[in-house]
């Protein structure tokens, strides 16, 4: 029983990452109608910029407020520059430019940090709260700070009007436009926003996978899962989405089928649900007149 | 008030406008009419910026529209609907209302962006404000108890009087509607006409309005500009155009 909690409890903080993950990917879909493939390797350089601002001797906490206001300034640039002068181009071409970001991101911080595992600090103490047996510092906090960004996005997208303006571009950009929103800003600031909660999930599974250049790719399988079990177009569905991953990955690794094969969890999920459900728990089935 | 000058828009090998010129006065309502294909809608897009301009000019209180971009059209003072109506579907009633104010509420401010994230005190006075004012037309057009369903779910005539509250949320001082009455019943389509009317004389509004129910276009319009083909074939007081004969020609074909 005391196994079983642990693993649950452990699944949560896991698939707190996953939930914020697939909520970035969610972010960048609905105004792009396109999954964004650099996701991960976004929150890559986002964790080694925090990780040479902690060498470098800053405190924990002013790398994390540094590092997310710098993924976030990084989100905006990228929009302009890359997807931006993308955007009317066919999906495929889109798709490209997505992988092609992906590679050079994952390049560049080989490149410059080397390929070595490098271990990440924990902000969290190294002995399990309250002296019990179920569940770590980092687990807990992980678990807390991740619900406390989804938290404050969760105010700012529904009761804010810079998130409504939001929600309405993502919904329709030629009315938004008429009725005298500055589209493109808007999506420079979902590109910032996505980078930002990438930033967040990167710092905090750091401390878990370790931090090299391929500590991303199996998180993003995840978050993908996440995503789409969720449905794809659905905030709600990706942060459920998430929790739900994160324990079942857990639950199976530990009992089922073992570590070795716990990232065939997520690629199995992903087919499932594409072939059973494709709009997910959450989202809207897509219907088109023909 | 607003001035189109010769405008041509072509797609490909198509003119689709062929050098259109008409005017509208302050306080006007007007009508364009004209056949299926004639370019009325493509006019609309041409004033809201949403189509290329390939010549002549578009003047709206003096000012070229042509070099505006489509964002600010709604802060200089025009607002329109559209024809298969381009709500934001997944959006509730009240939201889609607050959404046609964004023009003027970031008009008189200069605060965008980042400074309405940290100013919270006026920017929170400055929601109310516009949730009041979004409730007081709500509430006008018969859409209160609605305000918190999501757009998508509403019937196409109920579709209608929301996009119709988002144009005037924005304050315009010019409001285009594409097809106002289409798909409208008879009771729905009275009713719609007499709002039109009353904003006419209690806000001071100019309206031009692309309509296909002529009784409705001849009975509400101080003006009608008929249009064929890309080109205008009649311009004047609905009485007039109406035995028009290129007017009856365009629509009826002639007899030979």
């Amino acid at each position: 029983m005391e196994g079983l909690l642990h693993q649950v409890f452990a699944g949560l903080a896991n698939g707190a990452i996953y939930a914020s993950l697939a909520l970035a990917l969610v972010m960048i879909y609905r105004v792009t109608h396109f999954v964004n493939f650099a996701q991960g390797e976004l929150a890559l350089c986002s964790t080694y910029s925090a990780w040479a601002l902690i060498e470098a001797g800053a405190s924990y906490w002013v790398a994390f407020v540094v590092t997310v206001a710098l993924s976030f300034a990084m989100g905006v640039v990228i929009e302009r520059v890359v997807i931006r002068p993308a955007s009317r181009a066919p999906a495929l071409s889109v798709v490209i430019v997505f992988i092609g970001l992906m590679v050079a991101l994952n390049s560049v911080a080989g490149w410059i940090f080397g390929y070595s595992t490098l271990s990440f600090p924990s902000p969290f103490p190294a002995e399990p709260p309250f002296g019990n047996h179920y569940i770590g510092s980092h687990e807990l906090g992980v678990i807390a700070v991740t619900l406390g960004m989804l938290g404050l996005l969760y105010v700012f997208f529904r009761f804010t009007t810079l998130g409504l303006v939001l929600r309405a571009v993502a919904d329709n950009a030629e009315s938004s436009r008429l009725v005298g929103i500055r589209v493109e800003r808007m999506l420079g600031l979902g590109w910032g926003l996505a980078a930002a909660i990438g930033a967040v999930a990167g710092i905090m599974i750091a401390p878990i996978v370790f931090l090299d250049p391929s500590m991303m790719s199996g998180v993003m399988l995840y978050a993908f899962a996440a995503a789409l079990l969720g449905g794809i177009d659905s905030p709600i569905g990706a942060v459920v989405g998430g929790f739900i991953v994160g324990v079942l990955e857990n639950l199976m690794g530990a009992y089922v089928i073992g570590t070795e094969l716990k990232l065939t969890v997520a690629l199995v999920l992903i087919v499932v649900v594409l072939v059973v459900k494709p709009s997910g728990l959450f989202g809207q089935p897509v219907a088109a007149r023909v | 008030m607003l001035s189109c000058q010769n405008v041509r828009v072509q797609f490909g090998g198509i003119t689709a406008l062929d050098g259109v010129t008409f005017d509208v006065a302050k306080g006007e309502i007007v009508g364009l009419i004209g056949p299926n294909g004639a370019g009325k809608t493509t006019m609309f897009n041409c004033i809201s910026r949403l189509y290329p301009v390939h010549g002549g000019d578009i003047l709206f209180e003096g000012r070229s529209l042509l070099a505006e971009p489509p964002h600010r059209i709604a802060t200089l003072g025009i607002s329109r609907t559209f024809q298969n109506v381009a709500l934001f579907d997944t959006l509730t009633v009240a939201d889609n209302v607050i959404l046609g104010a964004h023009g003027h509420a970031h008009a008189h401010a200069k605060r965008r962006f980042f400074g309405e994230a940290f100013r919270l005190a006026s920017a929170l006075r400055a929601e109310r404000a516009l949730a009041d004012e979004a409730a007081e037309l709500m509430a006008e057009l018969g859409l209160e108890s609605v305000a918190q369903r999501t757009a998508r779910d509403l019937p196409f005539g109920t579709r209608k009087r929301i996009e119709l509250a988002r144009a005037l949320a924005a304050r315009p001082r010019l409001l285009m509607l594409d097809e106002p009455v289409a798909g409208l019943n008879h009771a729905e389509i009275d009713e719609l006409t007499g709002f039109i009317r009353g904003l006419k004389g209690r806000r001071g509004l100019t309206v031009l309005l692309v309509e296909h129910h002529m009784n409705m276009v001849m009975g509400v319009s101080d003006k009608v500009v008929v249009l064929d083909f890309g080109r205008r074939i009649a311009d004047g007081p609905p009485a007039a155009v109406k035995n028009d004969p290129e007017v009856i020609r365009a629509y009826l074909g002639t007899a030979s």
